[in-house]
Protein backbone atom coordinates (compact mmCIF):
# COMPACT_ATOMS: atom_id res chain seq x y z
CA UNK A 1 0.00 0.00 0.00
CA UNK A 2 2.60 2.21 1.01
CA UNK A 3 5.16 1.37 -1.63
CA UNK A 4 4.27 3.63 -4.44
CA UNK A 5 5.54 6.33 -2.06
CA UNK A 6 8.23 8.36 -4.41
CA UNK A 7 8.16 11.80 -2.36
CA UNK A 8 11.54 11.74 -0.41
CA UNK A 9 13.18 8.65 -2.46
CA UNK A 10 16.52 8.29 -3.41
CA UNK A 11 17.94 7.05 -6.34
CA UNK A 12 21.78 6.32 -6.10
CA UNK A 13 23.69 6.51 -9.15
CA UNK A 14 27.00 7.99 -10.20
CA UNK A 15 25.99 11.28 -12.44
CA UNK A 16 27.67 14.09 -12.54
CA UNK A 17 25.17 15.37 -10.58
CA UNK A 18 25.05 12.40 -7.70
CA UNK A 19 28.77 13.48 -7.79
CA UNK A 20 28.09 16.84 -6.58
CA UNK A 21 29.05 18.06 -3.05
CA UNK A 22 25.66 18.14 -1.07
CA UNK A 23 26.68 21.91 -0.06
CA UNK A 24 27.04 23.02 -3.70
CA UNK A 25 23.93 21.39 -4.24
CA UNK A 26 22.12 22.65 -1.45
CA UNK A 27 23.14 26.38 -2.28
CA UNK A 28 22.05 26.14 -6.03
CA UNK A 29 18.73 25.19 -5.70
CA UNK A 30 17.96 27.45 -2.97
CA UNK A 31 19.47 30.12 -5.35
CA UNK A 32 17.71 28.66 -8.71
CA UNK A 33 14.80 29.02 -6.65
CA UNK A 34 15.29 32.73 -6.06
CA UNK A 35 16.57 33.61 -9.91
CA UNK A 36 13.25 31.89 -11.88
CA UNK A 37 11.69 34.49 -10.70
CA UNK A 38 14.05 36.33 -12.78
CA UNK A 39 12.25 35.47 -15.94
CA UNK A 40 9.97 37.52 -17.14
CA UNK A 41 9.67 37.04 -21.32
CA UNK A 42 9.94 33.87 -23.71
CA UNK A 43 14.04 34.28 -23.75
CA UNK A 44 14.73 34.01 -20.15
CA UNK A 45 11.99 31.38 -19.48
CA UNK A 46 13.34 29.37 -22.45
CA UNK A 47 17.00 29.66 -20.70
CA UNK A 48 15.40 28.17 -17.55
CA UNK A 49 13.25 25.48 -19.65
CA UNK A 50 16.22 24.44 -21.36
CA UNK A 51 18.99 24.73 -18.25
CA UNK A 52 16.66 22.35 -16.16
CA UNK A 53 16.44 19.91 -19.26
CA UNK A 54 19.91 20.00 -19.32
CA UNK A 55 20.11 19.43 -15.28
CA UNK A 56 17.94 16.46 -15.71
CA UNK A 57 19.90 15.09 -18.48
CA UNK A 58 23.04 15.09 -17.06
CA UNK A 59 20.93 13.58 -13.92
CA UNK A 60 20.21 10.57 -15.87
CA UNK A 61 16.61 10.29 -13.98
CA UNK A 62 14.16 8.69 -15.23
CA UNK A 63 11.57 11.03 -16.08
CA UNK A 64 9.24 9.18 -14.43
CA UNK A 65 10.47 10.28 -11.05
CA UNK A 66 10.13 13.84 -11.71
CA UNK A 67 6.91 13.66 -13.24
CA UNK A 68 5.60 11.87 -10.42
CA UNK A 69 7.23 14.32 -8.54
CA UNK A 70 4.85 17.11 -9.98
CA UNK A 71 1.79 14.79 -9.44
CA UNK A 72 0.77 16.55 -6.24
CA UNK A 73 1.33 20.08 -7.42
CA UNK A 74 -0.73 19.39 -10.99
CA UNK A 75 -3.93 20.47 -9.35
CA UNK A 76 -2.72 23.87 -8.53
CA UNK A 77 -0.46 24.08 -11.71
CA UNK A 78 -3.65 23.32 -13.95
CA UNK A 79 -5.54 25.79 -12.00
CA UNK A 80 -3.44 28.98 -12.08
CA UNK A 81 -2.71 28.26 -15.77
CA UNK A 82 -6.60 28.83 -16.06
CA UNK A 83 -6.93 31.30 -14.09
CA UNK A 84 -4.26 33.16 -15.98
CA UNK A 85 -5.74 32.25 -19.27
CA UNK A 86 -9.43 33.33 -18.42
CA UNK A 87 -8.58 36.94 -16.64
CA UNK A 88 -5.87 38.29 -18.24
CA UNK A 89 -6.42 41.01 -20.61
CA UNK A 90 -3.91 41.54 -22.75
CA UNK A 91 -2.81 41.47 -26.21
CA UNK A 92 -4.94 40.28 -28.94
CA UNK A 93 -8.02 38.21 -28.61
CA UNK A 94 -7.03 34.79 -29.98
CA UNK A 95 -10.29 33.23 -29.15
CA UNK A 96 -13.55 35.06 -28.89
CA UNK A 97 -16.48 32.49 -27.78
CA UNK A 98 -18.87 35.18 -26.93
CA UNK A 99 -19.01 34.97 -22.97
CA UNK A 100 -15.69 34.60 -22.86
CA UNK A 101 -12.24 35.59 -24.54
CA UNK A 102 -8.71 34.31 -24.81
CA UNK A 103 -6.15 36.87 -24.87
CA UNK A 104 -2.33 36.55 -25.97
CA UNK A 105 -1.11 37.77 -22.91
CA UNK A 106 -3.29 35.32 -20.88
CA UNK A 107 -1.91 32.57 -22.71
CA UNK A 108 1.51 33.71 -22.41
CA UNK A 109 1.48 34.70 -18.58
CA UNK A 110 -0.29 30.85 -18.23
CA UNK A 111 2.67 29.16 -19.93
CA UNK A 112 5.07 31.11 -18.33
CA UNK A 113 3.70 30.31 -14.48
CA UNK A 114 3.31 26.68 -15.48
CA UNK A 115 7.56 26.78 -17.04
CA UNK A 116 7.91 28.36 -13.48
CA UNK A 117 6.24 25.62 -11.31
CA UNK A 118 7.06 22.81 -13.42
CA UNK A 119 11.81 23.73 -13.02
CA UNK A 120 11.05 24.41 -9.44
CA UNK A 121 9.43 21.01 -9.33
CA UNK A 122 11.61 19.47 -11.23
CA UNK A 123 15.03 21.24 -9.59
CA UNK A 124 14.09 20.59 -6.08
CA UNK A 125 12.70 16.59 -6.91
CA UNK A 126 16.29 16.04 -8.61
CA UNK A 127 17.69 17.51 -5.18
CA UNK A 128 16.10 14.88 -3.02
CA UNK A 129 16.50 12.20 -5.86
CA UNK A 130 20.19 12.60 -6.35
CA UNK A 131 21.67 13.42 -2.85
CA UNK A 132 21.20 10.69 -0.13
CA UNK A 133 18.90 11.95 3.05
CA UNK A 134 22.44 12.07 4.92
CA UNK A 135 24.73 14.07 2.76
CA UNK A 136 21.73 16.43 3.08
CA UNK A 137 21.87 17.07 6.40
CA UNK A 138 25.58 17.12 6.83
CA UNK A 139 25.50 19.72 3.69
CA UNK A 140 22.58 21.62 6.02
CA UNK A 141 24.69 21.16 9.42
CA UNK A 142 27.78 22.91 7.68
CA UNK A 143 26.14 25.66 5.50
CA UNK A 144 24.28 26.55 8.89
CA UNK A 145 27.06 26.66 10.94
CA UNK A 146 27.72 30.02 11.16
CA UNK A 147 24.56 30.44 13.22
CA UNK A 148 25.56 28.79 15.98
CA UNK A 149 27.10 32.13 16.58
CA UNK A 150 23.57 33.16 17.59
CA UNK A 151 23.45 29.99 19.93
CA UNK A 152 20.94 28.16 17.53
CA UNK A 153 21.43 24.32 17.94
CA UNK A 154 22.17 23.66 14.71
CA UNK A 155 24.13 20.43 15.42
CA UNK A 156 20.88 19.51 16.84
CA UNK A 157 18.73 20.54 14.52
CA UNK A 158 20.35 18.30 12.05
CA UNK A 159 20.24 15.01 14.07
CA UNK A 160 16.94 15.28 14.84
CA UNK A 161 16.50 15.94 11.00
CA UNK A 162 18.89 13.09 10.16
CA UNK A 163 16.64 10.42 12.39
CA UNK A 164 13.46 11.92 11.13
CA UNK A 165 14.46 10.46 7.62
CA UNK A 166 15.98 7.97 8.61
CA UNK A 167 12.63 6.87 10.24
CA UNK A 168 10.43 7.57 7.54
CA UNK A 169 10.19 4.02 5.80
CA UNK A 170 10.25 2.13 8.91
CA UNK A 171 7.23 4.33 9.83
CA UNK A 172 6.03 3.54 6.53
CA UNK A 173 6.70 -0.42 7.06
CA UNK A 174 5.14 -0.51 10.40
CA UNK A 175 2.36 1.29 9.32
CA UNK A 176 1.63 -1.04 6.31
CA UNK A 177 2.05 -3.83 9.52
CA UNK A 178 -0.42 -2.56 11.52
CA UNK A 179 -3.01 -1.44 9.11
CA UNK A 180 -3.17 -5.18 7.93
CA UNK A 181 -3.34 -6.93 11.33
CA UNK A 182 -6.20 -4.77 12.10
CA UNK A 183 -8.04 -5.43 8.55
CA UNK A 184 -7.38 -8.96 9.00
CA UNK A 185 -10.00 -7.80 12.48
CA UNK A 186 -12.22 -6.95 10.19
CA UNK A 187 -11.50 -2.98 10.28
CA UNK A 188 -12.51 -1.46 6.99
CA UNK A 189 -10.19 1.53 5.45
CA UNK A 190 -11.17 3.67 3.28
CA UNK A 191 -14.72 2.75 3.08
CA UNK A 192 -17.75 3.70 3.98
CA UNK A 193 -19.24 7.56 5.57
CA UNK A 194 -16.21 9.96 6.92
CA UNK A 195 -17.24 9.22 10.36
CA UNK A 196 -16.59 5.55 10.16
CA UNK A 197 -13.20 6.23 8.53
CA UNK A 198 -11.82 8.85 11.25
CA UNK A 199 -12.69 5.66 13.66
CA UNK A 200 -10.88 3.38 11.67
CA UNK A 201 -8.05 5.68 11.98
CA UNK A 202 -7.58 5.08 15.86
CA UNK A 203 -6.43 1.41 15.88
CA UNK A 204 -3.88 2.31 13.14
CA UNK A 205 -2.68 5.56 14.97
CA UNK A 206 -2.78 3.98 18.77
CA UNK A 207 -0.13 1.07 17.98
CA UNK A 208 2.16 3.32 15.90
CA UNK A 209 2.67 5.99 18.26
CA UNK A 210 3.41 3.20 20.69
CA UNK A 211 5.63 2.01 18.54
CA UNK A 212 7.85 5.37 17.77
CA UNK A 213 8.05 6.01 20.91
CA UNK A 214 9.42 2.85 22.32
CA UNK A 215 11.79 3.27 19.24
CA UNK A 216 12.59 6.71 20.43
CA UNK A 217 13.53 5.44 23.52
CA UNK A 218 15.33 2.58 22.23
CA UNK A 219 17.22 4.43 20.26
CA UNK A 220 18.29 7.25 22.99
CA UNK A 221 19.45 4.55 24.73
CA UNK A 222 21.87 3.23 21.99
CA UNK A 223 23.32 6.45 21.55
CA UNK A 224 23.70 7.36 25.08
CA UNK A 225 25.54 3.69 25.66
CA UNK A 226 27.63 4.28 22.85
CA UNK A 227 28.91 7.79 24.17
CA UNK A 228 27.08 10.31 22.35
CA UNK A 229 27.03 13.46 24.26
CA UNK A 230 26.10 16.38 21.51
CA UNK A 231 28.10 17.83 18.45
CA UNK A 232 31.03 19.31 20.88
CA UNK A 233 34.36 18.20 19.77
CA UNK A 234 33.02 15.52 17.48
CA UNK A 235 34.22 14.69 14.33
CA UNK A 236 33.14 13.33 10.92
CA UNK A 237 33.57 9.56 8.99
CA UNK A 238 31.99 11.38 6.13
CA UNK A 239 34.20 14.82 5.30
CA UNK A 240 32.41 16.36 2.68
CA UNK A 241 34.77 17.51 -0.09
CA UNK A 242 34.59 19.98 -2.76
CA UNK A 243 36.16 20.04 -5.90
CA UNK A 244 36.29 21.36 -9.43
CA UNK A 245 32.82 20.12 -10.18
CA UNK A 246 31.68 22.17 -7.15
CA UNK A 247 32.87 25.45 -8.85
CA UNK A 248 31.79 24.42 -12.41
CA UNK A 249 28.45 24.08 -10.45
CA UNK A 250 28.56 27.32 -8.75
CA UNK A 251 30.12 29.30 -12.08
CA UNK A 252 27.22 27.60 -14.13
CA UNK A 253 24.29 29.42 -11.67
CA UNK A 254 26.47 32.56 -11.70
CA UNK A 255 26.24 32.38 -15.91
CA UNK A 256 23.07 31.61 -15.45
CA UNK A 257 21.76 34.45 -13.21
CA UNK A 258 23.71 37.28 -15.53
CA UNK A 259 21.85 35.85 -18.53
CA UNK A 260 19.22 36.46 -16.91
CA UNK A 261 19.81 39.53 -15.80
CA UNK A 262 20.57 40.62 -19.08
CA UNK A 263 18.08 38.64 -21.27
CA UNK A 264 15.07 40.04 -18.89
CA UNK A 265 12.93 42.89 -20.25
CA UNK B 1 -12.82 -24.82 4.86
CA UNK B 2 -10.04 -26.20 2.02
CA UNK B 3 -7.96 -23.97 0.93
CA UNK B 4 -6.80 -24.52 -2.88
CA UNK B 5 -3.77 -22.07 -4.78
CA UNK B 6 -3.71 -22.59 -8.42
CA UNK B 7 -0.51 -21.11 -10.22
CA UNK B 8 -0.24 -18.25 -7.60
CA UNK B 9 2.26 -15.39 -8.75
CA UNK B 10 2.47 -11.94 -6.36
CA UNK B 11 4.60 -8.72 -7.41
CA UNK B 12 4.74 -5.91 -5.45
CA UNK B 13 4.45 -2.78 -6.53
CA UNK B 14 3.50 -3.70 -10.27
CA UNK B 15 3.73 -0.88 -13.02
CA UNK B 16 6.47 1.05 -10.93
CA UNK B 17 10.44 0.08 -11.98
CA UNK B 18 10.73 -1.22 -8.31
CA UNK B 19 8.37 -4.29 -9.65
CA UNK B 20 8.95 -7.51 -8.07
CA UNK B 21 7.90 -10.60 -8.07
CA UNK B 22 7.95 -12.34 -4.31
CA UNK B 23 5.75 -15.47 -5.49
CA UNK B 24 6.05 -18.07 -8.54
CA UNK B 25 3.44 -20.31 -10.05
CA UNK B 26 3.18 -21.02 -5.75
CA UNK B 27 0.09 -24.08 -6.42
CA UNK B 28 -1.05 -26.01 -2.80
CA UNK B 29 -3.78 -27.45 -1.39
CA UNK B 30 -4.93 -27.07 2.39
CA UNK B 31 -7.86 -29.27 3.05
CA UNK B 32 -10.28 -29.32 5.75
CA UNK B 33 -9.26 -29.77 9.69
CA UNK B 34 -5.48 -30.42 8.55
CA UNK B 35 -2.42 -28.90 10.70
CA UNK B 36 -0.44 -27.16 7.66
CA UNK B 37 2.89 -25.79 8.30
CA UNK B 38 4.83 -23.55 5.75
CA UNK B 39 8.50 -23.51 6.22
CA UNK B 40 11.58 -21.84 4.40
CA UNK B 41 14.64 -19.46 4.69
CA UNK B 42 14.06 -16.08 5.12
CA UNK B 43 12.84 -13.98 1.87
CA UNK B 44 11.11 -16.92 0.49
CA UNK B 45 8.20 -15.62 0.26
CA UNK B 46 6.15 -17.11 3.33
CA UNK B 47 4.69 -14.03 5.24
CA UNK B 48 3.68 -12.75 0.95
CA UNK B 49 1.93 -16.09 0.21
CA UNK B 50 0.09 -16.45 4.03
CA UNK B 51 -1.28 -12.55 3.57
CA UNK B 52 -3.55 -14.66 0.20
CA UNK B 53 -5.11 -16.64 2.69
CA UNK B 54 -7.78 -13.66 3.91
CA UNK B 55 -7.53 -11.44 0.43
CA UNK B 56 -5.30 -9.03 2.14
CA UNK B 57 -2.97 -9.64 -0.92
CA UNK B 58 -4.36 -10.40 -4.36
CA UNK B 59 -2.42 -12.56 -6.81
CA UNK B 60 -1.32 -10.74 -9.89
CA UNK B 61 -1.26 -14.19 -11.62
CA UNK B 62 -3.49 -17.20 -10.75
CA UNK B 63 -6.31 -18.27 -8.42
CA UNK B 64 -6.47 -18.51 -4.79
CA UNK B 65 -9.87 -20.67 -3.27
CA UNK B 66 -10.86 -20.57 0.20
CA UNK B 67 -14.03 -22.60 0.95
CA UNK B 68 -16.46 -21.67 -1.73
CA UNK B 69 -14.94 -17.75 -1.99
CA UNK B 70 -12.38 -17.76 -4.93
CA UNK B 71 -10.64 -14.50 -5.82
CA UNK B 72 -8.81 -14.73 -9.40
CA UNK B 73 -6.09 -12.48 -10.78
CA UNK B 74 -7.39 -8.73 -12.58
CA UNK B 75 -10.79 -9.00 -11.07
CA UNK B 76 -12.66 -7.20 -8.49
CA UNK B 77 -12.41 -8.96 -5.31
CA UNK B 78 -15.60 -7.51 -3.53
CA UNK B 79 -16.74 -8.01 0.48
CA UNK B 80 -13.73 -9.99 1.75
CA UNK B 81 -15.38 -9.13 4.76
CA UNK B 82 -16.84 -12.91 5.31
CA UNK B 83 -13.74 -14.49 4.31
CA UNK B 84 -11.59 -12.53 7.08
CA UNK B 85 -13.46 -13.71 9.74
CA UNK B 86 -13.33 -17.05 8.53
CA UNK B 87 -9.67 -16.74 8.01
CA UNK B 88 -7.52 -15.41 11.01
CA UNK B 89 -4.28 -14.63 11.13
CA UNK B 90 -1.76 -14.04 13.91
CA UNK B 91 0.89 -11.71 12.51
CA UNK B 92 4.28 -12.27 13.59
CA UNK B 93 4.35 -9.70 16.72
CA UNK B 94 0.73 -9.44 17.12
CA UNK B 95 0.98 -7.89 20.33
CA UNK B 96 1.47 -4.33 18.25
CA UNK B 97 -1.72 -4.37 17.18
CA UNK B 98 -3.02 -3.84 20.31
CA UNK B 99 -4.47 -0.26 20.99
CA UNK B 100 -7.62 -0.26 23.01
CA UNK B 101 -8.22 1.31 26.38
CA UNK B 102 -8.80 -2.23 28.12
CA UNK B 103 -7.63 -5.59 27.09
CA UNK B 104 -11.62 -6.41 27.31
CA UNK B 105 -12.32 -3.92 24.35
CA UNK B 106 -9.02 -5.10 22.63
CA UNK B 107 -10.50 -8.63 22.57
CA UNK B 108 -13.94 -7.68 21.58
CA UNK B 109 -12.57 -5.35 18.85
CA UNK B 110 -12.37 -7.81 15.88
CA UNK B 111 -15.72 -9.78 16.77
CA UNK B 112 -17.59 -6.29 16.87
CA UNK B 113 -15.97 -5.27 13.02
CA UNK B 114 -17.90 -8.57 12.02
CA UNK B 115 -20.87 -7.57 13.41
CA UNK B 116 -21.19 -9.44 16.66
CA UNK B 117 -23.77 -8.41 19.48
CA UNK B 118 -21.28 -6.47 22.23
CA UNK B 119 -22.80 -9.24 24.75
CA UNK B 120 -21.36 -12.27 22.65
CA UNK B 121 -18.22 -10.55 21.84
CA UNK B 122 -18.10 -10.01 25.85
CA UNK B 123 -18.62 -13.80 26.26
CA UNK B 124 -16.37 -14.80 23.55
CA UNK B 125 -13.54 -12.50 25.31
CA UNK B 126 -14.10 -14.07 28.74
CA UNK B 127 -13.53 -17.23 26.77
CA UNK B 128 -10.73 -16.11 24.49
CA UNK B 129 -8.83 -15.05 28.06
CA UNK B 130 -9.39 -18.47 29.54
CA UNK B 131 -8.14 -20.23 26.57
CA UNK B 132 -5.19 -18.58 25.94
CA UNK B 133 -4.17 -19.10 29.92
CA UNK B 134 -4.65 -15.50 31.63
CA UNK B 135 -7.12 -14.66 34.59
CA UNK B 136 -10.33 -12.80 33.90
CA UNK B 137 -8.72 -10.12 35.95
CA UNK B 138 -6.46 -9.03 32.95
CA UNK B 139 -9.75 -8.04 30.97
CA UNK B 140 -9.86 -4.71 33.03
CA UNK B 141 -6.58 -3.66 32.60
CA UNK B 142 -4.81 -1.89 30.00
CA UNK B 143 -2.95 -4.31 27.05
CA UNK B 144 -0.20 -1.80 27.51
CA UNK B 145 0.28 -2.70 31.54
CA UNK B 146 0.86 -6.30 30.79
CA UNK B 147 4.62 -7.95 29.73
CA UNK B 148 5.44 -8.98 26.76
CA UNK B 149 4.34 -12.87 26.84
CA UNK B 150 0.96 -11.36 28.21
CA UNK B 151 0.51 -8.95 25.31
CA UNK B 152 0.67 -11.65 23.00
CA UNK B 153 -1.74 -13.81 24.69
CA UNK B 154 -4.06 -11.28 24.53
CA UNK B 155 -3.50 -10.61 20.72
CA UNK B 156 -3.87 -14.15 19.85
CA UNK B 157 -7.46 -13.91 21.74
CA UNK B 158 -8.42 -11.22 20.20
CA UNK B 159 -8.11 -13.40 16.64
CA UNK B 160 -9.30 -16.34 18.02
CA UNK B 161 -12.80 -13.94 19.10
CA UNK B 162 -13.68 -13.81 15.85
CA UNK B 163 -14.16 -17.76 15.82
CA UNK B 164 -12.22 -18.58 12.15
CA UNK B 165 -12.51 -21.94 10.72
CA UNK B 166 -9.08 -21.37 9.96
CA UNK B 167 -5.79 -20.26 11.65
CA UNK B 168 -2.88 -18.72 10.09
CA UNK B 169 -0.26 -18.34 12.63
CA UNK B 170 3.10 -16.05 11.38
CA UNK B 171 5.88 -17.27 13.42
CA UNK B 172 4.01 -16.80 16.70
CA UNK B 173 7.01 -17.57 19.22
CA UNK B 174 9.20 -15.35 17.58
CA UNK B 175 10.44 -13.28 20.65
CA UNK B 176 9.34 -15.70 23.75
CA UNK B 177 10.69 -17.40 26.04
CA UNK B 178 11.39 -21.36 25.34
CA UNK B 179 8.51 -21.99 27.70
CA UNK B 180 6.57 -19.34 26.88
CA UNK B 181 7.19 -20.72 22.70
CA UNK B 182 6.17 -24.37 24.23
CA UNK B 183 2.78 -23.12 26.16
CA UNK B 184 1.86 -21.29 22.97
CA UNK B 185 2.61 -24.01 20.35
CA UNK B 186 0.93 -26.19 22.52
CA UNK B 187 -2.12 -24.31 23.08
CA UNK B 188 -2.70 -23.67 18.98
CA UNK B 189 -2.70 -27.29 18.44
CA UNK B 190 -5.44 -27.51 21.48
CA UNK B 191 -7.29 -25.51 19.74
CA UNK B 192 -6.78 -26.90 16.52
CA UNK B 193 -8.21 -30.57 17.87
CA UNK B 194 -10.63 -29.17 19.71
CA UNK B 195 -12.40 -26.51 17.05
CA UNK B 196 -11.89 -28.57 14.29
CA UNK B 197 -9.66 -25.79 13.04
CA UNK B 198 -7.39 -25.88 9.40
CA UNK B 199 -4.05 -24.27 10.88
CA UNK B 200 -1.41 -22.84 8.75
CA UNK B 201 1.97 -22.65 10.71
CA UNK B 202 4.68 -20.25 8.94
CA UNK B 203 7.55 -20.81 11.24
CA UNK B 204 11.42 -21.16 11.02
CA UNK B 205 11.15 -23.96 13.76
CA UNK B 206 11.72 -27.34 12.16
CA UNK B 207 11.04 -29.07 15.52
CA UNK B 208 7.49 -27.23 15.34
CA UNK B 209 7.15 -28.02 12.37
CA UNK B 210 8.00 -31.71 13.14
CA UNK B 211 6.40 -31.68 15.73
CA UNK B 212 2.42 -30.88 15.01
CA UNK B 213 2.33 -30.59 11.28
CA UNK B 214 0.27 -33.08 9.04
CA UNK B 215 1.67 -31.87 6.58
CA UNK B 216 4.44 -29.74 5.19
CA UNK B 217 5.08 -27.24 2.15
CA UNK B 218 8.60 -26.05 1.77
CA UNK B 219 9.14 -22.18 0.24
CA UNK B 220 12.76 -21.08 -1.32
CA UNK B 221 12.43 -17.94 -3.51
CA UNK B 222 8.83 -17.69 -4.34
CA UNK B 223 8.26 -21.02 -5.10
CA UNK B 224 6.53 -23.59 -3.32
CA UNK B 225 9.63 -26.55 -4.09
CA UNK B 226 7.79 -29.64 -1.80
CA UNK B 227 4.87 -30.66 -0.15
CA UNK B 228 4.52 -33.79 2.14
CA UNK B 229 4.22 -35.63 5.36
CA UNK B 230 7.12 -34.35 8.33
CA UNK B 231 8.21 -37.72 7.98
CA UNK B 232 9.03 -37.40 3.82
CA UNK B 233 10.30 -34.40 4.44
CA UNK B 234 12.79 -34.82 6.88
CA UNK B 235 14.15 -37.91 5.80
CA UNK B 236 16.12 -36.30 3.22
CA UNK B 237 18.33 -33.66 5.15
CA UNK B 238 20.34 -33.44 1.38
CA UNK B 239 17.86 -31.95 -0.67
CA UNK B 240 16.63 -30.16 2.78
CA UNK B 241 20.41 -28.23 2.61
CA UNK B 242 19.44 -27.63 -1.25
CA UNK B 243 16.77 -24.83 0.43
CA UNK B 244 19.32 -23.58 2.97
CA UNK B 245 17.07 -25.65 5.60
CA UNK B 246 18.01 -28.14 8.38
CA UNK B 247 16.52 -31.20 9.69
CA UNK B 248 14.82 -31.13 13.33
CA UNK B 249 17.62 -31.53 16.45
CA UNK B 250 15.38 -34.90 17.03
CA UNK B 251 16.34 -35.90 13.87
CA UNK B 252 19.86 -34.91 13.58
CA UNK B 253 20.69 -36.92 16.87
CA UNK B 254 18.72 -39.68 15.57
CA UNK B 255 21.98 -39.71 12.82
CA UNK B 256 24.22 -39.64 14.99
CA UNK B 257 22.91 -43.09 16.89
CA UNK B 258 22.74 -44.58 13.59
CA UNK B 259 26.30 -43.97 12.73
CA UNK B 260 27.37 -45.42 16.45
CA UNK B 261 25.38 -48.61 16.23
CA UNK B 262 26.01 -48.66 12.47
CA UNK B 263 22.76 -49.07 10.59
CA UNK B 264 19.76 -46.73 10.32
CA UNK B 265 16.93 -47.20 12.28
CA UNK B 266 13.31 -48.86 10.91
CA UNK B 267 11.78 -44.80 10.81
CA UNK B 268 12.37 -41.07 10.79
CA UNK B 269 11.58 -40.22 14.29
CA UNK B 270 10.32 -36.97 15.13
CA UNK B 271 10.53 -36.02 18.31
CA UNK B 272 12.00 -37.62 21.94
CA UNK B 273 9.51 -39.83 22.41
CA UNK B 274 9.36 -41.79 19.10
CA UNK B 275 13.33 -41.70 19.07
CA UNK B 276 13.99 -43.33 22.77
CA UNK B 277 11.19 -45.73 21.84
CA UNK B 278 12.83 -46.89 18.67
CA UNK B 279 16.31 -46.96 20.56
CA UNK B 280 14.84 -48.98 23.38
CA UNK B 281 13.54 -51.52 20.88
CA UNK B 282 16.59 -51.48 19.09
CA UNK B 283 18.84 -52.18 22.23
CA UNK B 284 15.99 -55.15 23.56
CA UNK B 285 16.72 -56.79 20.04
CA UNK B 286 20.42 -56.96 20.24
CA UNK B 287 20.06 -58.29 23.36
CA UNK B 288 18.02 -61.06 22.47
CA UNK B 289 20.83 -61.92 20.04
Amino acid sequence: MMEKMIFGRFIPGNSFIHQLDPRSKLVFTFIFVIIVFLANNSITYGLLLAFTLFVILISKIRLYFLVNGLKPVIILLLFTFLIHILFTREGNVLLDLGFLKIYEGGLRQGIFISIRFTVLVFMTTILTLTTSPISITDGLEVLLNPLKKLKLPIHELALMMSIALRFIPTLMDETDKIMKAQMARGSDLGSGPIKDRVKAVVPLLVPLFVSAFKRAEDLATAMEVRGYRGGEGRTRYRRLKWDAKDTICIISLVLLTALLIFFRS
Amino acid sequence: MDIKLQKVSYAYSVGTPFEKFALFDVDMEIPSNTYHAIIGHTGSGKSTLLQHFNGLLKPTKGIVQVGNRTIEAGKKAKDLKPLRQKVGIVFQFPEHQLFEETVLKDIMFGPMNFGVPEEEAEKRARKGIRQVGLPEEVLAKSPFDLSGGQMRRVAIAGVLAMNPEVIVLDEPTAGLDPRGQKEIMELFYRLHKERGLTTILVTHSMEDAAKYADRISIMHEGRCVLTGTPREIFSDSETLKKYRLEVPRIVKFQKKIEEMIGKPLSKICLTEEELADEVARVVKERERA
